[in-house]
């Protein structure tokens, strides 16, 4: 498998990460992380659960406030806005797919009102127009168009993962956190999904983030991968060099315990 | 015959200028749904305890107070208000909406057009235009804080998916000064283009949930809707079959068992003035006759 | 032909009177006074008390008599008349520790300073109806004992000294009071415990229960419950001291509840606090419960997600006269939201039918 064509335009990196640090009490959340995101470019996070990607991800995403450390996105303190203007950020630059669809989506609201509401958020005002938009994109993540108006739960779990995944692209963000996206479905779905999400990824020019422990989705997704244990990177590189030539030991159990893809 | 046993209007001067501090705020911050320490007043929650406590803190013994409860001076409640403020405050009373210097309502705007140096004041059950969209108070706080009101929108876009029309009759939400989105208490949508550029001070009074909000004299107040389905105020297709009016909003009265039903203006004051200059509907001659 | 709802002043009046006739009954039957209603109700006096939130018995016997014995439009009569009633000073914290105990008992020491005291309760009374108590006559006088004189400790006081329950700082601040400042979410401790002691006792009750039950458990054993009298001062700026104002009657719970600790932090017990008017120990013993169960955060514990646990939830709904009120006012007339409804589901439905006739 080769790596994907990494479409860089500019030599400013779109988020700058350094000495990033969270503590529970006694115990490291993540600590002491440090990387740069280029625009367009596909960033993996792996390591067991309790590596401390999930709390590393939620301080990306501001969903939680870190002890030390410096996040600096297109130029801008991250840390250092307020809560309107990062939950702004939230809805408009930035966007957050949730392993578990019911977290991502408002299971009571319709698939269109669910791809509505961010395109609402920012000031749409044309119902025919966010209908269409909606439709659109119900088409690009393969949902038929005559399920616009059934709510979520009625689709199958993978369905489901795919509305989040338009509901989230919907307003064209350039960064992309993705937690454990394929997580809880079955093989042959997951494939699909993996398959629609690289298809995006490269059609839109997005930069993600993704945390997973499925090394074949960053194998088939990441340009770069950042393995995590206890709380800490251990190593980190191009993917392919990663996951081919790894040079901690713990990269190389992790690599070893899986299946090559 | 005002009641020695109280001051007037009831409240004490103290809580009198705290309601007073906090109906300032609101007109500072139109929209804006400010905290009160809501006081128990001798009717229950819900019947109107924030009107009358704005209501009393706004009187003053020249006034001249209207209380109406579905547009209607006779209804029950009202009586039982004015009544209430009879006797604490002595203050005169009118059915007259053009005399009136303080109306307190329930689910209506007067028919009559307010004018300068009028208030009304308005009994509202939730105050919280968002809060059937989000239970938490916590999160709807913050949502008006940060202005996220794109929810308020789904829901409106779920309505025209479902009815292929915003489904919402009475109590449909509106922004003020393009800050706050607010709830007009439960008038019926008919009564929201009254809300903006209106002349009078309306005051809003929230009794259980402690919050008092207010319009300005002349503040813009946009019913939600979208560029492709416009808000449109509704009302009966009917004229008011006692007065003929056709662009006054009407109660629909069950006349007899077999469908038998006629429409009449729910604003009786207005509905008394016209026929007293002579307007007559479709049943007012069986009327002249008893 | 149609008549406008026209004399409501009439109707309300007429009602009134009736209401008056209903609530003296059979006239041939002697008058309730108030002083029977305190005396031989106080059980109902006591709970009007609490959440009417004034300590007046004669003031709660009227108003129990002037409701018909509806204890929670008698809570609301109370509350009117509070609200009224100017605010002259704060009182200085009271000392349940130096309380005239009419009853005190520890579920969780067999025996201990200052004794086990059943005092009057209905605990061990089986619940047999007294016929005896339908003929009216005199009760024999209850055999008597010379009171132990002297402080009666508290048991959490002992647990405390080991170290063994968390501490509690004491803060002499005023605390706030949600009937002059509005509630704002999240609060404090001291306004909790406030909108629980004033709160629906049913409301209070079926919470803690819920808590027994698995939602939101706490594992509370009723360390202690007193009920007895202490004196209520006041400081007097100008004398410089404190002076007695008044003798009131309290029920105290505290709850020695599930310990936590790490291996750092060493276990403790933790407490829940119940403390309301009169005798209501049902109601204490529930706040005690639910104040616990809802401290969940400060003490470190995991949000099961259970409605004791939810302090919005239950600050928001536990007061039985907002409750009441806002239930009611369904009563009122409603035909103007209705009738845009009504035109609303027509047009609707209309739309809908030609649609269906155009589809055939």
């Amino acid at each position: 498998m080769t790596m994907m064509p990494r479409t860089i335009t500019t030599d400013e990196p779109l988020l700058a990460v350094s000495g990033l640090t969270k503590r529970y009490g006694a115990r490291i959340g993540c600590a002491d992380v440090s990387f740069d995101l280029y625009p367009g470019e596909v960033l993996g996070i792996v390591g067991e659960s309790g590596s401390g990607k999930s709390t590393l991800l939620s301080c990306l995403s501001g969903h939680l406030r870190p002890d030390f450390g410096r996040i600096t996105y297109d130029a801008r303190d991250v840390l250092a806005m307020g809560e309107t203007e990062r939950r702004r950020l939230g809805r408009t630059d930035w966007a957050y797919v949730h392993q578990n669809p019911r977290d991502g989506l408002r299971m009571g609201v319709s698939a269109g009102g669910n791809v509505g509401e961010r395109l609402m958020a920012i000031g749409a005002r044309h119902y025919g127009d966010i209908r269409d938009k909606a439709a659109d994109w119900l088409g690009r993540v393969e949902i038929a168009a005559d399920r616009i108006d059934d709510r979520p739960t009625a689709f199958s779990g993978g369905m489901q993962q795919r509305l989040q995944i338009a509901r989230n692209l919907v307003t064209s963000p350039r960064l992309v956190f993705m937690d454990e996206p394929t997580g809880g479905l079955d093989v042959s779905v997951q494939a699909r999904l993996l398959d629609l999400l690289r298809g995006l990824v490269r059609d839109l020019g997005l930069s993600v983030i993704i945390v997973t422990h499925d090394l074949a989705v960053v194998r088939l997704l990441a340009h770069r991968l950042m393995v995590m244990k206890g709380g800490r990177v251990v190593e980190q590189g191009l993917t392919d060099q990663v996951l081919d030539d790894p040079q901690h030991a713990y990269t190389q159990l992790l690599v070893s315990s899986v299946l090559q893809v | 015959m005002t009641d020695q046993a109280y001051n007037f209007a009831y409240l004490d001067e103290q809580t009198k200028r705290m309601i007073r501090r906090a109906i300032l705020k609101g007109i500072a911050v139109p929209g804006y749904q400010v905290p009160f320490a809501s006081r128990e007043m001798p009717m229950p929650y819900g019947w109107g305890t924030g009107g009358v406590q704005v209501t009393s803190a706004c009187l003053v013994p020249e006034d001249r107070l209207k209380v109406i409860d579905q547009g209607a001076d006779d209804t029950t409640n009202a009586v039982s208000i004015r009544k209430f403020f009879q006797r604490t405050a002595g203050v005169a009373v009118t059915e007259a909406t053009a005399e009136a210097t303080v109306i307190q309502t329930r689910h209506r705007i007067p028919e009559t057009p307010l004018h300068e140096g009028q208030i009304l004041v308005y009994q509202v059950p939730i105050p919280e235009p968002l809060r059937f969209l989000e239970p938490r108070e916590t999160e709807t706080r913050k949502m008006h804080e940060l202005e996220e009101y794109g929810l308020m929108h789904v829901k409106l876009y779920e309505d025209i998916a479902r009815h292929g029309t915003i489904a919402t009759s009475y109590a449909y939400p509106v922004k003020v000064e393009g800050r706050y989105v607010m709830d007009p208490s439960p008038i019926p949508k008919f009564d929201n283009p009254k809300l903006g550029q209106n002349p009078a001070i309306q005051l809003f009074g929230a009794g259980r949930e402690q919050r008092i909000y207010a319009l300005p004299p002349f503040t813009e107040v946009v019913s939600l809707d979208f560029d492709d389905h416009p808000f449109e105020p509704s009302k009966a297709p009917h004229d008011c079959d006692l007065c003929g009016a056709r662009d006054s909003y009407l109660d629909e009265v069950i006349t007899d068992d077999r469908g038998g039903r006629m429409f009449v203006c729910s604003d009786t004051d207005f509905c008394a003035g016209r026929q007293a200059d002579g307007h007559r509907g479709r049943l007012s001659a069986v009327e002249a006759v008893q | 032909m149609y008549v406008a709802v026209k004399g409501g002043e009439r109707a309300i009046d007429n009602a009134h009177a009736w209401l008056a006739e209903e609530r003296r009954g059979d006239c041939s039957v002697p008058e309730l006074s108030v002083a029977q209603i305190r005396e031989q109700m106080k059980l109902a006096v006591n709970r009007v008390m609490a959440e009417g939130s004034l300590y007046d018995p004669d003031l709660a016997a009227l108003a129990i008599k002037q409701a018909r014995g509806d204890l929670i439009e008698a809570v609301f009569l109370m509350r009117a008349y509070r609200t009224t009633l100017p605010r002259l000073a704060g009182s200085v914290a009271i000392e349940t520790g130096s309380m005239a105990v009419v009853r005190r008992i520890s579920a969780t020491y067999k025996d201990l300073p200052g004794g086990q005291i059943l005092g009057p309760t209905f605990d061990y009374t089986h619940r047999l109806l007294d016929f005896a108590l339908a003929a009216e006559g005199d009760v024999p006088a209850a055999p008597t004992a010379p009171a132990t004189p002297g402080p009666v400790p508290h048991v959490t006081g002992f647990l405390n000294r080991e170290g063994l329950i968390e501490d509690t700082q004491r803060c002499d601040t005023t605390p706030p009071d949600l009937t002059r400042e509005p509630m704002e979410l999240p609060t404090v401790r001291p306004l909790r415990l406030q909108a629980l002691t004033r709160g629906d006792e049913g409301f209070v009750l079926g919470l803690a229960y819920s808590t027994q039950r698995g939602y939101g458990r706490t594992h509370a054993f009723v360390g202690e419950l007193r009920i007895g009298w202490v004196g209520v001062e006041v400081e007097i700026p100008e004398l410089g001291f404190a002076v007695e104002i008044a003798e009131i009657e309290l029920t105290e719970c505290e709850t020695v509840n599930q310990f936590k600790g790490s291996k750092t932090e060493p276990p403790q017990f933790t407490r829940g606090y119940g403390l309301v008017f009169g005798q209501s120990e049902r109601k204490a013993i529930s706040m005690s419960l639910v104040d616990r169960a809802l401290r969940w955060r400060e003490l470190g514990e995991d949000n099961s997600g259970a409605p004791a646990q939810d302090e919005e939830f239950v600050l928001m709904h536990c007061d039985n006269i907002q409750a009441t009120g806002f239930l009611e006012h369904i009563k009122l007339p409603h035909y103007v939201d209705f009738q845009s409804e009504l035109e609303l589901v027509r047009r609707l439905r209309s739309e809908a039918i030609v649609l269906t006739e155009a589809a055939e």
